[in-house]
């Protein structure tokens, strides 16, 4: 297989000079054709900001470097033109939030044919009834193509915008929190819908979470960020049930494991708060919270290195041979 | 067509595995929701028959309970004597019963019947039937020049906020909109109808016709002399629709639904045209209408100053004199002006925004 | 011009009485300071805050600087032009003289110099702003305020009240109301102040209720605090920011009102203002024998204050609502 994403050394700021504040500082990642990769984090870790990164949807405040190959293409060294081809053809993305990603003054079936009359060359007969079918792929009726994002309730509407995104056919879909506001019988209909689509039509997933266990349920492999960083990577199940990283344990932790009474005496949850962007800690940037800190944490960065077969972590406790590039 | 459908969420969950809807709600409960329009227009216009009672509430009381006698009010100056006065107060009615005085009013308003005018020994009713198309003709084109101008300059600006352009587009907008209406009009009348210096007097300094042409001819003489006019009560009044248009625009241009067009694939001038300017429309829209109604008494100014033979002009008159059953009569038709566009701008506005009152 | 000078109701009195200070606030620990100079520190710091973010607002600083010419030039027009500029007996020219260097604007008909009369003109313009602004903004503050804290039927009454008033023509029930009182610049304050208070009402009534959701209003119910209490020691100092912008834009409509109405003979004759001096060059024929230099200075004058108090007004919006996105 081949790497349909591959995120070398991203970074993004926000802001100029002096006042400027990093949101995602040296990443790398690399998302398999065909694969699901999850990405989990506090608020504030950077993930909404790769998302928007991965497809250059940012404000003009924030500035890039690095690398996005997206099949082998350099997304931040695109034209415009070419750009503009790329997006939602080439990768599509289900934003967290959908009353206030879709329009509301515009019919959702007009909505999802947009993008389809744009990259597909459709005719207007055509794209509706592409639109019509998409609707019932995601298990709505073709008839919702009249209706107004208003009339649809929270899960509708998230159905709404997978069958946007999946309109031109993408070998990408960023999912951004796509479950988020709703309620947890939804929250388990949406992710199931998600998986068997992208299952069916071999596209490749990347979801973006707070939420470990969903994550962990969901995808193949599990990226965990912490202050605009991977500090641990590998595959879903193994990292959810022992993560290496003290910010992995903490964060699988915070979620309850059902049938496992230790679960539920083991301490939970972090102390303290995630770190502000704009004045970061010294040293390891979790090392204030961390439970098994050293004296050399609060002065040493810690690079992500390979603690086991396909995982890796950013810890000092982790005995591996450090990576003959270090990172920054 | 009942609103009775099912509410989505819970058929929703009771889906299948994936959840899939149930076939057989189908497109109803998007239009379902739609009966409800005829209630609301119900509610809008009884909201404005009870706003249009107030009106003449006030307009009958305005110029009783204030300090003074009507009837000494409309002879302001004039030496009477009693018997004078008393036959006044007969032939107005005013011996009769406050009450009974207040619903021979209202009767005869909703008859159209205002009274008759002191001035003019002519029905108010018909004076301003007569007047009203002029104004109707200066104000329609002004406000449809200036919302079109607005509108436009407002855009652009927003797209460009901050930047050079948009401080002098809205600099300019606000400077003229501090100007006095009346004093623009006495300027552009001295210098491009009167003439000053090398200037000469390109336009007429008044009035609506010079009255000896016919057909096409006639047209093109009102709308020469229409043109100052309208030009006083644009510059003036534009200002307005386009600082509304800027930060409603600027408002929309913070939405996460921009962020999803644009990862479309959409170009930026699509994602403003199409997705950003109809949302920002909506309450610029409402604005237009009720500038609309506010014109007609705007206009009250720049008629007098132009001579145009319309309402304003006529209430200007009335007040020197002051004739008070005309400018009683006119003032119900500025504020019933007011009340038909709020009203209108209401019932248009569930039209064009699908997320209001269906 | 501060926040800190204009609330007639300041949270907690200027001067310290520790006794009424020590039972606004009873708290069980002696603090350190008396809360009274503690408050007063506190609304020192926030005058500072809006002073340093109002200044980067250059519309602003230039309606301030406009204000505060016109100001001086009213408060010492006695001593500029001489207190006897009104006479038409003791005029010093002949009837209208083109501008020349003795009348650097010329004379009216009676003789007067038209400068002096343009500088004794100010004081009627910024009293009947102030006042009719003052006035009106009074009512829109008492009938907003009353509203949003009482609420139910009694609300709802005065808001529909507050409704019709906003659908009238503001300038014709102006016009009408001065037509039927008394020719006096009280009739002038009076007719602009009660016609165009609505706007303000209805903003008044948002705040307060925003602001009585907080929880710190029901803690001073709690410890026994009635509705007076609630109102002029909780709510009005948090309206009271919004008060002043409505005040500075207000003033600027009220001028220009007050324009019009003198244009319109409505005003007093005996007195001499812009508007009036208008009127006066209409019925001296200035138009139609082309004598601009009549007409123009007094139109550019009223324009003139009317933009200075509009851009404050703005400028005061933009600090306290950053999101309007006024531009600088």
């Amino acid at each position: 297989m081949s790497a349909l994403l591959e995120i070398r050394d991203l970074r993004v700021t926000y802001g100029f000079g002096p006042s400027a504040v990093p949101a995602v500082r040296g990443l790398d990642l690399t998302l398999e054709s065909g694969s699901k990769l999850g990405i989990a984090g506090e608020s504030g870790c950077g993930k909404s900001t790769l998302a928007l990164a991965l497809l250059r949807l940012l404000p003009p405040t924030a500035t890039l470097s690095g690398q996005i190959l997206l099949d082998g293409e350099d997304v931040l060294a695109m034209k415009w033109g070419r750009l503009r081809a790329v997006r939602w053809a080439g990768a599509s993305i289900v934003f967290q939030g959908a009353m206030h990603s879709l329009n509301a003054v515009h019919r959702v079936g007009d909505q999802i044919a947009e993008p389809v009359l744009l990259h597909g060359h459709a005719t207007p007969a055509a794209a509706r009834r592409r639109a019509a079918g998409l609707l019932e792929q995601v298990g709505l009726s073709a008839a919702r193509v009249d209706a107004y994002p208003h009339e649809l309730s929270g899960g509708q509407r998230q159905r709404v915008m997978i069958a946007m995104a999946l309109a031109c056919g993408p070998r990408l879909i960023v999912a951004d929190e796509p479950t988020t506001a709703l309620d947890v019988m939804i929250q388990a209909q949406i992710l199931r819908l998600i998986e068997q689509l992208v299952a069916d039509q071999d596209i490749s997933l990347l979801m973006i979470s707070h939420d470990l266990a969903v994550l962990a349920d969901t995808c193949d492999r599990l990226a965990v960020m912490y202050a605009g960083r991977v500090v641990e990577e590998g595959p879903a199940r193994a990292v959810y049930d022992a993560a290496l990283h003290p910010y992995g344990r903490a964060l699988s932790a915070a979620f309850p494991r059902i049938g496992d009474p230790a679960s539920r005496r083991a301490p939970r949850g972090l102390p303290g708060d995630p770190p502000d962007p704009s004045a970061l800690p010294s040293g390891c940037t979790f090392h204030p919270r961390c439970p098994v800190a050293l004296d050399l944490c609060a002065e040493q960065d810690q690079a992500l290195r390979d603690a086991a077969p396909g995982r890796r972590a950013a810890c000092v406790r982790i005995d591996a041979p450090v990576p003959a590039e270090p990172l920054s | 067509m009942s609103g009775a459908s099912t509410p989505g969420v819970v058929r929703e969950a009771a889906g299948g595995p994936l959840g899939t809807e149930p076939s057989g709600r189908t497109a109803r409960a998007a239009s379902g929701t739609r009966a409800a329009y005829p209630l609301y227009v119900a509610g809008k216009l009884g909201g404005a028959a009870v706003s249009l009672f107030a009106v003449l509430v006030t307009s009958f009381f305005l110029f009783r309970i204030l300090p003074g006698d009507p009837v000494k009010a409309m002879t302001h100056g004039t030496p009477t004597t009693a018997e004078q006065l008393a036959t006044l107060r007969r032939q107005f009615g005013l011996d009769l019963p406050v009450w009974q005085q207040f619903t021979d009013y209202c009767a005869k308003a909703l008859t159209g019947d205002l009274g008759m005018s002191y001035q003019f020994h002519a029905p108010v009713g018909e004076l301003i039937a007569e007047k009203l198309p002029a104004t109707l003709l200066l104000t329609g084109v002004a406000v449809l020049i200036y919302s079109t101008l607005g509108l436009w300059l407002g855009t652009r600006s927003a797209w460009r906020n901050g930047s050079l352009g948009d401080r002098l587009n809205t600099g300019v907008a606000l400077t003229l909109w501090s100007v006095p209406a009346f004093w623009l009009g006495l300027l552009l009348i001295i210098f491009f109808a009167v003439g000053i210096g090398p200037i000469p007097g390109m336009f007429p300094t008044g009035g609506m016709s010079s009255g000896d042409s016919t057909g096409f001819g006639q047209v093109l003489d009102v709308a020469h002399h229409m043109v100052l006019p309208v030009i006083t009560l644009v510059a003036v009044g534009y200002a307005q629709t386009l600082l509304v248009m800027r930060s409603s625009l600027l408002d929309e241009m913070g939405g996460d639904y921009l962020t999803t067009a644009r990862a479309k694939g959409l170009r930026d001038d699509l994602v403003r045209r199409r997705h950003a300017v109809p949302n920002a429309l909506l309450p610029t829209v409402t604005m237009v209408f009720i500038n609309l109604g506010h014109v007609a008494a705007g206009s009250i100014l720049v008629e007098t100053v132009f001579s145009w033979p319309g309402l304003g002009g006529l209430f200007y008159q009335a007040l020197s004199v002051p004739d008070l059953p005309l400018v009683q009569g006119l003032f119900v038709v500025f504020a019933g002006a007011m009340i038909l566009m709020n009203l209108l701008a209401d019932l248009l506005y569930p039209l064009l925004d699908p997320r209001v009152g269906r | 011009m501060t926040l800190e000078k204009t609330p007639p109701t300041p949270p907690t009195p200027p001067t310290p009485p520790t006794a009424s200070a020590a039972a606004a606030a009873p708290s069980a620990a002696p603090p350190p300071q008396s809360a009274a100079a503690l408050a007063r520190a506190r609304r020192r710091a926030s005058a500072v805050r809006f002073w340093r973010r109002y200044r980067t607002h250059r519309g602003g600083l230039f309606g301030l600087a406009g204000l505060s010419l016109i100001a001086l030039m009213a408060l010492f027009a006695p001593l500029l032009v001489g207190s006897d500029v009104q006479s038409v007996t003791a005029a010093p020219g002949t009837a209208l003289e083109a501008p020349s260097a003795r009348f650097p604007l010329g004379t009216d008909q009676f003789g007067r110099s038209l400068l002096s009369l343009l500088v004794w003109g100010s004081r009627v313009s910024l009293t009947v702003g102030l006042l009719a602004a003052g006035l009106s903004v009074a009512i829109g503050t008492l009938v907003g305020i009353v509203a949003g804290h009482y609420g139910g039927w009694f609300a709802t009454v005065i808001m529909r009240v507050t409704d019709w008033f906003l659908v009238m023509p503001t300038l014709v029930l102006a016009i009408v109301l001065a037509t039927v009182m008394s020719r006096s610049i009280w009739t002038v304050i009076l007719a602009i102040g009660v016609t165009s208070w609505p706007t303000t009402a209805r903003l008044v009534r948002a705040q307060t209720i925003a602001v009585e959701s907080r929880p710190y209003i029901e803690r001073a119910r709690a410890l026994g605090g009635g509705h007076r209490h609630v109102m002029t020691r909780h709510v009005l100092p948090n309206v009271m920011p919004l008060v002043l912008a409505q005040t500075t834009l207000g003033i600027s409509a009220a001028i220009l009102t007050e324009a019009t109405l003198a244009f319109l003979g409505l005003g007093d004759p005996i007195i001499v203002s812009w508007g009036g001096m208008l009127q006066d060059a209409r019925e001296a024929g200035a138009v139609s024998s082309g004598h601009w230099w009549y007409l123009a200075p007094p139109g550019i004058a009223i324009a003139f204050v009317a933009l200075a108090f509009t851009l404050c007004g703005r400028a005061v919006e933009s600090v306290l609502n950053p999101k309007l996105g006024v531009s600088r």
